[in-house]
């Protein structure tokens, strides 16, 4: 078994623009998500979410600029880590996200962590 | 306190290969670094390392190699540290030695909700 | 919190070992591979340990990913697979896991037959210091000009032109056979001799770098020793040498920075356990039948290791002296003699003799003589000495010189 680190980037624009019950049902079909790779014993860490639109990027210790790292529109909003065997089974996970049903954009990146 | 995470991205075809004593160096810069922060008890947790591939999904059926790969940077591992501030978080972030590779440090904070 | 600290040079140890067996492993003409599977290695340990800490054992650590990646590098590179199969084929099935062998034995043997290849007789020999440099210590190519006081693109030129020169005379890692590595190993004596001379003489001017350079010279010559087959009295007898010379290291230099001649030196600084360990291996040295010049150079160092001015210190010295000259000319070593003549025979003698020399072009020349008129004529010592300022080209040399003329 291997980790994999899953990096989850939104569109924090398109995800303003769904309604108060569409965002609640987004977050219990995320919490589904999570709980059912837990219950196959494959989430080795929880993670945490980021708070929307906060945060700083450092280029050099003079440098400094506000927001997320914005890479197109999308920034990051979260991160778990999940074990699985190889990439294409994580790849699987991933593809069940409720994101993907929304058509809002966003994508999660996923990468092995190093575990030497 | 609240938590933040620093997330280090590089661009990993272009990092200056230097001999093995320079590196030797640049790996303590690191390991002096981080230590740094510990010392502070402000590292929550030292977080991980990155293998250099990867897959990213946008869709059902849009699955693309390799790490984010819209801009020449990619994300090389992650850390998160405790401070008062996110100004004070910055602050720690300035001593990290991605710099001398010309990457670059995000500092977000993390949810406790 | 793992407070270990890195070991000094941890990275440059290792790199020599990757090198040198993955060089083996694949051939010399593809030492770039090598370069690049090491310098990967150090750049995911800067990373990982950055964010995870220092592992149990860096240096198993770094040996481990250093083999992964020459896997991997394998596994994707079937051309250069299939080429270094083929002779292990048809014996126990091969896989990408076990032609890897990092094993401290086969490290071992790596590194002795690396400097065979290196120490090629084709190759110049200012290209074989430099890839000895290189590939032998794992030196970087700034460290390297900076230890031969010159720039990077010389260096780089250097190395360029010789490991074009090991692809395509087709040089391989191993040993020469047995009647052959007597011979060979005569070059690669003059290059480890060299490499420490460089480190011992070139610059008066105390440098880390230039000491370690000697100790690497050692280290090198030491190896050969650990080996049965090239255990020889001359390895020996450079090994003696360089022991001797080293054991003034902490005298040579005072707290300035500037040279200390012998003359002037505190023996409580020499290191007694260097003169020791450079008796011992001149004691097994002598057990050939073969007299290099390794062997004379080492009892010139050895008689050294007395201070006091005794008639045989200075005898044994001359002698030696003159057989070094049957063996091998220089002009260095005819004004050391012409010295030693002065202290075993007498200062009268010594100028007859120094004056037949005529080296008049070398600064060394003229501060001999000037140091053997000082106390007979001061007016040609003067002229000597002031010759001798005229001709010193670096620094360090015109302040001794100057210092002889003040004292006058």
């Amino acid at each position: 078994m291997k980790d994999f680190l899953f990096i989850f980037r939104v569109d924090y624009a398109g995800m303003g623009r769904l309604s108060a019950e569409e965002l609640q049902n987004v977050a219990a079909a995320a919490k589904g998500w999570i709980e059912n790779i837990a219950a196959q014993n494959k989430l080795a860490d929880k993670g945490n979410r980021l708070i929307p639109g906060s945060g700083k990027v450092l280029r050099s210790k003079d440098i400094i600029t506000d927001g997320p790292y914005v890479e197109t529109k999308e920034a990051i909003n979260g991160y778990l880590i999940i074990k699985s065997a190889t990439i294409e089974e994580a790849v699987d996970i991933a593809k069940n996200n409720p994101l993907f049903k929304l058509n809002i954009g966003g994508s999660i990146e996923i990468r092995e962590v190093s575990t030497i | 306190m609240k938590e933040f995470l620093f997330i280090y991205r590089r661009d990993v075809n272009n990092i200056p290969k230097g001999s093995p004593e320079e590196m030797q160096i640049e790996t303590k810069r690191w390991m002096d670094w981080i230590g740094s922060i510990a010392a502070q008890n402000k590292l929550v947790n030292r977080g991980n390392r990155l293998e250099v591939g990867g897959k990213v999904v946008k869709g059902l059926s849009l699955v693309t190699d390799g790490p984010y790969a819209e801009i020449k940077e990619s994300i090389g591992g992650y850390s998160i540290v405790k401070a008062n501030t996110i100004e004070e978080a910055c602050e720690m972030a300035k001593g990290c030695p991605v710099f001398s590779i010309g990457g670059t440090v995000e500092v977000r904070e993390i949810s406790v909700m | 919190m793992n407070d270990d600290k890195l070991i000094p040079h941890l990275f440059r140890t290792e790199y020599r070992k990757i090198i040198a067996v993955l060089c083996k492993t694949f051939g010399l003409e593809h030492i770039e591979i090598a370069e690049d599977i090491a310098s990967d290695t150090f750049l995911q340990a800067s990373e990982t340990w950055g964010i995870k800490g220092l592992p149990d054992n860096p240096a198993a650590w770094l040996t481990t990913v250093a083999k992964n990646k020459a896997k991997n590098y394998l596994k994707h590179n079937k051309i250069l697979l299939d080429k270094i199969m083929p002779g292990i084929k048809y014996s126990a099935p091969q896989t990408e896991e076990t032609i890897i062998d990092l094993s401290t034995e086969n490290i071992r043997d790596s590194q002795l037959k690396m400097m065979f290849a290196v120490c090629h007789p084709c190759i110049a020999t200012e290209a074989q210091i430099a890839l000895a440099l290189r590939v032998l210590c794992g030196f970087g190519i700034d460290e390297i000009a900076s230890a031969f006081l010159t720039n990077k693109a010389t260096i780089n030129k250097r190395l360029v032109r010789a490991k074009d020169k090991l692809r395509r005379e087709k040089i391989s890692i191993e040993l020469p056979l047995p009647d052959e590595i007597n011979n060979r190993l005569d070059v690669v004596l003059r290059t480890l001799y060299l490499l420490y001379n460089e480190g011992y003489y070139t610059s008066q001017n105390e440098n880390i770098l230039r000491r370690e350079l000697c100790y690497e010279a050692m280290r090198l010559t030491f190896s050969l020793i650990e080996n049965e087959q090239t255990n020889l009295p001359q390895v020996n007898a450079l090994f003696a040498l360089m022991s001797f010379h080293a054991s003034r290291f902490d005298a040579r230099m005072n707290e300035k920075g500037e040279a200390v001649l012998y003359d002037e030196q505190d023996e409580t600084l020499w290191d007694k356990k260097l003169i020791q360990q450079g008796e011992y291996f001149l004691q097994q040295s002598s057990r050939g039948k073969q007299l290099s010049k390794y062997h004379l150079e080492a009892g010139i160092a050895y008689w050294h290791t007395y201070k006091e001015d005794t008639k045989e210190k200075w005898e044994n010295i001359l002698q030696l002296y003159n057989q070094l000259l049957m063996l091998e000319y220089s002009p260095v070593i005819a004004l050391n003699r012409t010295y030693a003549l002065s202290k075993a025979n007498s200062i009268d003698e010594a100028i007859a003799e120094a004056e037949k020399l005529q080296l008049t072009h070398n600064h060394l020349y003229h501060t001999l003589l000037g140091e053997l008129y000082k106390n007979k004529n001061v007016q040609k010592a003067a002229f000597h000495f002031s010759e001798a300022l005229q001709l010193a080209k670096t620094p360090e040399d015109k302040q001794l010189i100057q210092r002889k003329i003040d004292a006058l």
